[in-house]
């Protein structure tokens, strides 16, 4: 088979370029495959977060050929190799060096959020119960919503946003059968899950096909909804003190 | 020089399940703990396990008990097993199962909504608490929750790479962050090693690129004793197809759920190797099956054999096993719905590591503790599928709460030697000095080479040695390593110690199984092809003396009366 050329991003804060490498390719190869080839054969010192190789970890994140997703899935017979394959860094967040970037803001997100609180008299938990919130609880945190969205990505508000990793997170609480907590202050003012407006690009680049969107931040729009914005439920508070 | 440090009554190096549960456990105490990840949190090798977590709690077969637990585990490990170790694991396995609830873990249910557990080899009854194929996944996001809300810090990307002591005691360690190469020392009163197996000094491995040993190899170089290092795991069903996936883990739970193994011959080959248990026999005996019926010419097209699940209905499939069905669908293009995968044995698990004290995970060297797949005992000569999750959360438990009370009762942080200091630091930097053309990628590549070829499923006498020599070769040569460009991420100088780790370990295991001449468990011996009786009873050794390896044997711990009566009624 013939070598198909990667143009690799190398760099750092500072600044950096695309570098051409021509690697030679095997049946079922993946992105990350040919990153590794360089690693061990023409460039030791290329950075590159990887763990598990099998889409388990979320580690490996970049943007191929201009587009959020796991190098250890992007195989390459889906790709166009009669021209370079771009590999570029996620934007979204600060480049540490080559394809490595500091995630560091989503670990700092997460230990704000109110952690998981059980029930004082928890009910029997069923297998419909563990479904719907298996959906939330696989994310591998790979970052590639946080790296797609646009209130992250071009609008940098990373202060007043936590992202759709950490609605999937909050939606994994929130709809646990045995969590008693009241995140809805949280999630409207700490989270900002006001600033999404529902483009569904979390969803799309989603590589465990959470629907993100669908089944995590719109209801927990409503619920943040229901208890700030419903009259109703506002004048019951207001009467009888109930939350 | 001065180095960025900090203080701390317990460091955690290791943050999969077993490092995590111990800093939980620490930080109860209300002590200063420190974990030390060498990836990002919650990507450790935990993140891959898949099949389940065994604990007998009798939720589908109400017969079981952790009496049986612990037989089937002794009986898997070919009664090498620390007894006490499995004792205590089948005793508590089931508490730290339904503690992870408490703790918002959520597991697959039965129809009356208690926990479900299904089927694994060796296990008796259906034993295997689980969610799906990504029970490894559910556990480490429970532990990762609860434990940056337990108070402790957390130090990610950050490699330790010497520890230090003060007169016999743990006194601290140096590592280096990954981001920008400086150095980071710790000063402490205990540590607790909790970093996993080495599998990536092979070249067919279910590893993830952590897996270098490098606990192993600090506790030797800090002159602990290491058990069991010839017990290498060769877990039965790795993908072998394309190249790049070789090695992948495919889960027991394949099987758990009613996966057969067929030859090319379309024989359920099992019939000949252990008829009774078929398909569920113990991983060591599965793996040497597999590697037979491929060497005897009856294997897969790309030098495997088929396991087929695609007699079950395609919803149950994707339902019970859906990283299976993605991992095959989007890695291979295989449908596992609809047609048999291929696969072969790949370097899965070390049963060998630090010894420690069943109760509370202390080594032989004080304030040194270990827990998890770093640690030797538990498995004896065999691990069974699933006994791993839970010997992370038990003895994890067990080791944090062991190192809480020896640094407490701990008046004074011991002092770091700052000549011992400036040593390791010196050595760290040494491959940007030397020039040459030594790579350390090559010689990784050679090792494994060797590894899999000479220190594989099956041995012999001229192998293991041939394997030695190469290994000493290879340890010559990783000391002229030169690495080019800045200390800032730079993957080819990690490795260089990595590479030291990672050599430490196969020396390690080649030598040990060079001691064992039997064949017992996962260590097959082609010039002693059979169990023998002496060795029964002796755990092979390896501990630094004078600078050299040294191996030696010891009894295995004798057994009380009423456990020994226990397995004499489970034949």
């Amino acid at each position: 088979m013939p070598d198909v050329t990667f143009k690799v991003y190398r760099g750092d804060a500072k600044g950096g370029k695309a570098v051409e490498y021509a690697v030679p390719i095997s049946p079922g190869m993946v992105v990350l495959d040919a990153i590794h080839y360089i690693q061990g054969y023409l460039s030791p010192d290329l950075a590159v977060r990887w763990n598990c190789k099998a889409a388990k970890c979320g580690s490996c994140s970049a943007e191929v050929n201009g587009k959020p997703a796991l190098m250890c899935k992007s195989r390459l017979d889906s790709l166009p190799i009669d021209k370079p394959i771009t590999v570029y860094p996620m934007k979204t967040f600060p480049l540490i060096k080559d394809l490595v970037c500091d995630v560091s803001w989503n670990f700092e997100v997460n230990k704000k959020i109110p952690p998981y609180q059980p029930i004082e008299k928890k009910p029997k938990i069923f297998q419909d119960d563990v479904d719907r919130v298996q959906e939330f609880r696989k994310c591998i945190e790979c970052f590639l919503c946080q790296d797609v969205c646009h209130v992250l990505r071009e609008h940098e508000k990373k202060a007043e946003f936590v992202g759709p990793r950490f609605f999937v997170r909050l939606a994994g609480l929130e709809m646990h059968p045995n969590d008693g907590a009241d995140r809805s202050e949280f999630m409207k003012n700490t989270a900002g899950i006001g600033w999404c407006n529902i483009t569904k690009c979390c969803t799309e680049v989603c590589p465990e096909e959470i629907h993100i969107t669908d089944n995590a931040i719109i209801p927990l729009k409503e619920r943040v909804a229901d208890r700030f914005f419903d009259p109703v439920r506002w004048f019951f508070r207001k009467l009888f003190g109930t939350k | 020089m001065s180095y960025e440090t900090h203080e701390h009554d317990v460091l955690i190096i290791g943050a999969g399940g077993a490092g995590l549960r111990a800093a939980v456990e620490a930080a109860s105490n209300n002590l200063s703990v420190g974990v030390v990840s060498k990836s990002l949190l919650g990507k450790a090798h935990t993140v891959m396990a898949e099949g389940g977590i065994a604990a007998a709690m009798a939720n589908v077969d109400p017969k079981d008990s952790w009496q049986t637990h612990f037989c089937d585990t002794m009986k898997g490990g070919k009664f090498l097993n620390n007894w006490r170790m499995a004792q205590l694991h089948a005793q508590e396995a089931p508490d730290r199962i339904r503690e992870l609830e408490d703790w918002g873990a959520l597991f697959d249910r039965t129809p009356d909504g208690e926990i479900l557990q299904r089927a694994f080899g060796g296990h008796t009854y259906k034993r295997l608490c689980h969610v799906g194929d990504r029970t490894g996944l559910e556990m480490i996001r429970t532990l990762q929750d609860k434990g940056v809300h337990s108070g402790i810090d957390v130090y990610m990307e950050l490699t330790i790479f010497r520890l230090f002591k003060d007169g016999g005691k743990i006194a601290g360690a140096i590592g280096y962050w990954r981001k920008n190469g400086e150095f980071v020392v710790f000063k402490v009163k205990a540590i607790v090693l909790a970093t996993g197996g080495g599998g990536k000094a092979y070249q067919i491995t279910s590893n993830s690129w952590e897996c270098t040993g490098d606990g192993h190899s600090l506790a030797y170089e800090a002159g602990a004793e290491l058990i069991d290092m010839e017990f290498f795991q060769f877990h039965p069903t790795g993908m072998v197809w394309p190249p790049g996936v070789r090695g992948l883990l495919v889960t027991e739970g394949v099987r758990g759920e009613g996966g057969l193994l067929r030859n090319n011959k379309n024989e359920r080959f099992m019939q000949r190797y252990d008829p009774q248990r078929m398909e569920l026999s113990t991983r060591d005996m599965v793996s040497r099956s597999i590697y037979t019926e491929v060497k005897e010419g009856r294997g897969s097209p790309h030098g495997g054999v088929f396991l087929d699940i695609s007699h079950l209905p395609a919803e149950r499939v994707k339902k019970k096993l859906p990283s299976m069905y993605h991992q095959f669908k989007d890695l291979a293009d295989v449908d596992i719905t609809k047609e048999p995968m291929e696969v072969g044995p790949t370097a899965h698990y070390m049963m060998g590591g630090v010894r420690v004290d069943a109760d509370t995970g202390a080594s032989t060297i004080s304030g040194l503790f270990a827990c998890g797949e770093v640690s030797g005992g538990m498995h004896g000569a065999n691990r069974l599928g699933g006994n791993s999750l839970s010997d992370l959360v038990v003895f994890g438990r067990r080791a944090g709460a062991g190192a809480a009370e020896y640094a407490r009762k701990l008046a004074f942080f011991p002092t770091v030697d700052k000549n011992e200091l400036e040593k390791a630091a010196k050595d760290m930097e040494a491959p940007f000095q030397r020039s040459g053309d030594e790579d350390p990628y090559q010689i990784h590549r050679e090792l494994q080479e060797s590894m899999q070829g000479l220190v594989g499923i099956f041995r012999t006498e001229g192998d293991l040695k041939k394997g030695i020599s190469k290994i000493e070769e290879l340890k010559q040569r990783a000391a002229k390593v030169a690495i080019k460009g800045k200390r800032e991420y730079n993957p080819g100088w990690h490795l260089v110690g990595d590479l030291k780790s990672m050599l430490t370990v196969s020396e390690a295991v080649a030598k040990a199984a060079l001691a064992r001449k039997e064949s017992r468990g996962a260590h097959s011996r082609l010039d002693y092809p059979n169990l023998d009786e002496k060795f029964g009873k002796l755990n092979v050794v390896v501990s630094q003396k004078n600078g050299e390896m040294n191996i030696s044997t010891s009894p295995v711990p004798e057994m009380p009366e009423e456990l020994k009566n226990l397995l004499a009624e489970n034949k």
